[in-house]
């Protein structure tokens, strides 16, 4: 499934050491970009520039965009999204899926609101929230990382029981009273820049989440992983241990996700973040990485998922209705899939014809195909 | 496939093994039937249901529980068409409510139209949506998955566009559009009794029509069946667009069903289809299971539904069950297939 055309590099860029063999090499064949050119024209930087060009066409647009108030709510708004994007990310790059990821952020939500109102101390009660959730990643990573069997099944299996479990534990009910401090705390902003004071977490999970993806042996190991599960355990990847600790992640982060909403919002019900996992995949998707896996990178998705937010929350502010929203995450997302497929039949079919063009006497059925 | 032309008359090349086992192998083959553990649990679900409570299977709780299970049945059918060839469509519950809220604006706005026509359009309708799927999978060559999660918000947007606050309701349409939900013959609705209808057309032509069998050459493994000659474009076009025609009569039932269509109508239906499929063994990597199987699934996810209320156990642990099933259905097709690949080498070990 993984397709050779990627740009993205897992080895060293395989400069073109002709041995010598007969072989003729195609004089000018373009190399891939490299240096300044390559970080300035990629796909994250392309998204970094749309995002930037939204922001800028918002600002003049739409009044009220450029103020304070609207970074402060649009950074709450993208701030639940934001997280799960990150785990997501590397688990798609590794060729599978999480869409549990909601679920589980609702029972974190759920089992907070009872333990609440049974009379627990706050800080278990976060605690335990979040051992909730990892334990539910803990779950999922069993059954694909250690079963093998297919993530896109069990998740959509494990979505089900997640939710489930949360009705279970708290039914109908809503507990909204939380200690005022801290839900006080989540909408808080830093000073008047409008910045919401969780933003710090935010970024530093983000932060984490990058070095992690794209300065460490085990991040490089996950590309190779998306390419091919065969080549990355000859290599000596733990194949079942990467994708366990992954699930484990995911779980950890959407119940911070869960707990983050739950306090926001001073609201624990057994539906919260419910179809959020939708939202999520599509912005990461949006953000350049590739369904197959092997593709896509932090600075890509964190732009994504600000596009996503960004539009939605100009249009919302430009009186336009939620109707327009809907459509325009979808077709986005589209575009985002089939842009790239477009550009890739083009470009091959540009190779192809230098290629015969220059070696005419090599028969098509005869050339090597690398 | 290793035609060796001989000279020498060979004799027909026998398995001998094979016929001893020719007395047990009946019900051997029963019980690995794939569709053999979801209709056990179904067939089980409702006997300890009625011996606790008789009153499940009355005429009325029996033809509530087939009108319950009729579009899911219908969705789950279609989606097992799409997911055989290794693809997936999540767009359906929107595909659902377009057609839904259409039937209900159909008519409303022209009085007296007849209902075969809103049929036709209705199931016209959820076709060319479908095609829209199918068509941008296959040129585009992205995974079904990105495709139709984009289409299912596109559709959706398009419903609330269209509809905005409007709602139609039962009293808005013909009694007799109506009275299919209700009426029965010899105690099956007549909605449900469309649903195996269904169900036994699209059986027949996945098993025994060679486009039927493409579609499992298509999901076993993509290249072979390029390879092999089969129009894997083409095919997986029309598996989508099917299945898009069946979510639009789906669509129609729904109206014709429950009292209200709007904007919101179908909603978050696409995963209880999936996991219909997926409990009915349907494996989601395509190649295996049958729409047989995806009906009995989505009968047993409806009928855990209503089996939990007559037994009196809190409502709220459905959908946790219905967690454990579609985790439980994907256990064991894994262990079967395991098993299947075991005897395989084994046999062919045998007949080197």
């Amino acid at each position: 499934m993984s397709d050779p055309r990627s740009t993205e590099t897992v080895e060293p860029t395989a400069t073109s050491t002709v041995s010598a063999d007969t072989t003729k090499t195609l004089r000018d064949e373009p190399r891939g970009r490299t240096g300044w050119a390559r970080i300035l024209l990629g796909r994250d930087a392309i998204m970094i520039y749309l995002l930037i060009a939204t922001i800028i066409i918002a600002m003049i647009s739409i009044p009220r965009f450029a103020s304070p108030v609207t970074v402060g709510f649009l950074l709450l708004d993208v701030i639940p999204v934001l997280l799960i994007a990150m785990p997501m990310t590397l688990i798609i790059i590794t060729g599978e899926i999480d869409l549990s990821v909601a679920s589980i952020a609702g029972l974190t939500s759920a089992l907070m609101g009872v333990l609440w109102q049974a009379g627990w101390d706050i800080g278990i009660v976060l605690v335990l929230g979040l051992v909730i959730g990892v334990l539910a990643g803990m779950f999922n990573g069993f059954l694909v990382a250690v079963f093998g069997l297919p993530s896109l099944a069990v998740t959509i299996g494990t979505l089900a029981l997640f939710r489930g479990l949360a009705l279970v534990v708290i039914g109908d009910n809503a507990v909204a009273n939380f200690p005022p401090e801290l839900t006080g705390f989540f909408t808080s902003k830093i000073g008047a820049t409008g910045i919401p004071t969780v933003m710090i977490g935010v970024v530093l999970i983000v932060a984490v989440f990058g070095v992690i993806l794209h300065f460490t042996p085990f991040g490089r190991g996950l590309y190779a992983l998306g390419f091919s599960t065969e080549a990355a355990r000859f290599v000596g990847i733990h194949v079942a241990r990467s994708k366990f600790w992954l699930y484990v992640a995911s779980g950890g982060v959407s119940a911070l996700a869960g707990i983050f909403w739950t306090l926001r919002y001073s609201s624990a019900r057994s539906d919260n973040a419910s179809g959020l996992e939708l939202a999520v995949i599509a912005a990461v998707l949006l953000g350049g990485v590739s369904i197959f896996g092997g593709k896509g990178s932090i600075p890509g998705v964190v732009a994504g998922v600000l596009l996503i937010g960004t539009i939605n929350y100009a249009l919302r502010l430009g009186r336009v209705s939620d109707v327009v929203l809907i459509i325009v995450t979808g077709t986005l997302l589209i575009a985002s899939v089939v842009a790239p497929s477009i550009f890739d039949a083009v470009k091959r079919r540009r190779h192809d014809r230098r290629v015969r063009r220059e070696l005419p006497q090599a028969q098509p059925s005869g050339s090597v195909s690398a | 496939m290793t035609d060796t032309v001989t000279s020498t008359p060979t004799p027909a090349p026998t398995p001998p093994p094979r016929k001893s086992r020719v007395g047990g192998s009946r019900l051997a083959a029963v019980l690995r039937l794939r569709e053999f553990p979801v209709a056990l649990a179904l067939i089980l679900l409702v006997l300890i249901t009625y011996a606790a409570n008789p009153l499940f299977l009355s005429p009325q709780g029996t033809k509530d529980l087939l009108l319950n299970a009729t579009i899911i049945i219908i969705l789950a059918v279609g989606q097992a068409i799409v997911i055989i060839t290794r693809n997936v469509d999540l767009s359906v519950g929107s595909i659902l409510g377009l057609v839904a809220f259409g039937t209900g604006s159909l008519f409303a706005n022209v009085p007296g139209i007849p209902i075969i026509a809103v049929f036709a359009v209705g199931l016209a309708f959820g076709a060319i949506l479908g095609a829209i799927n199918g068509l941008l999978v296959t040129l585009a060559r992205v995974p079904a998955l990105v495709i139709t999660l984009g289409t299912l918000y596109i559709y959706r947007g398009l419903n609330n566009a269209w509809a905005g606050g409007t709602q139609y309701f039962a009293g808005d349409r013909p009694d007799e559009f109506g009275a299919l939900s209700v009426d029965t013959i010899l105690g099956f609705p007549i909605i449900t009794l469309l649903a195996v209808l269904v169900v036994v057309i699209v059986a027949i032509v996945m098993a025994g029509t060679r486009a039927g069998r493409d579609l499992y050459a298509i999901g076993s493994d993509p290249d072979a069946a390029t390879l092999f000659g089969i129009p894997v474009g083409r095919r997986v076009f029309i598996a989508f667009a099917v299945n898009g025609l069946l979510a639009g009569l789906a669509g129609v039932l729904y109206a014709s069903r429950f009292n209200s269509v709007g904007a919101t109508t179908g909603t978050g239906l696409e995963l209880d289809v999936v996991a219909a499929a997926v409990v009915g063994g349907v494996a989601i990597f395509g190649g295996s299971g049958s729409v047989v199987g995806a009906a009995i699934g989505a009968l047993l996810l409806t009928t855990i539904t209503s089996a939990l209320t007559a037994l009196r156990v809190d409502k709220f642990w459905q959908q946790a069950i219905v967690g454990v099933l579609i985790l439980a259905a994907i256990i064991i097709d894994r262990v079967a297939s395991i098993r299947t690949a075991r005897r395989l080498r084994m046999s062919e070990a045998r007949d080197v």
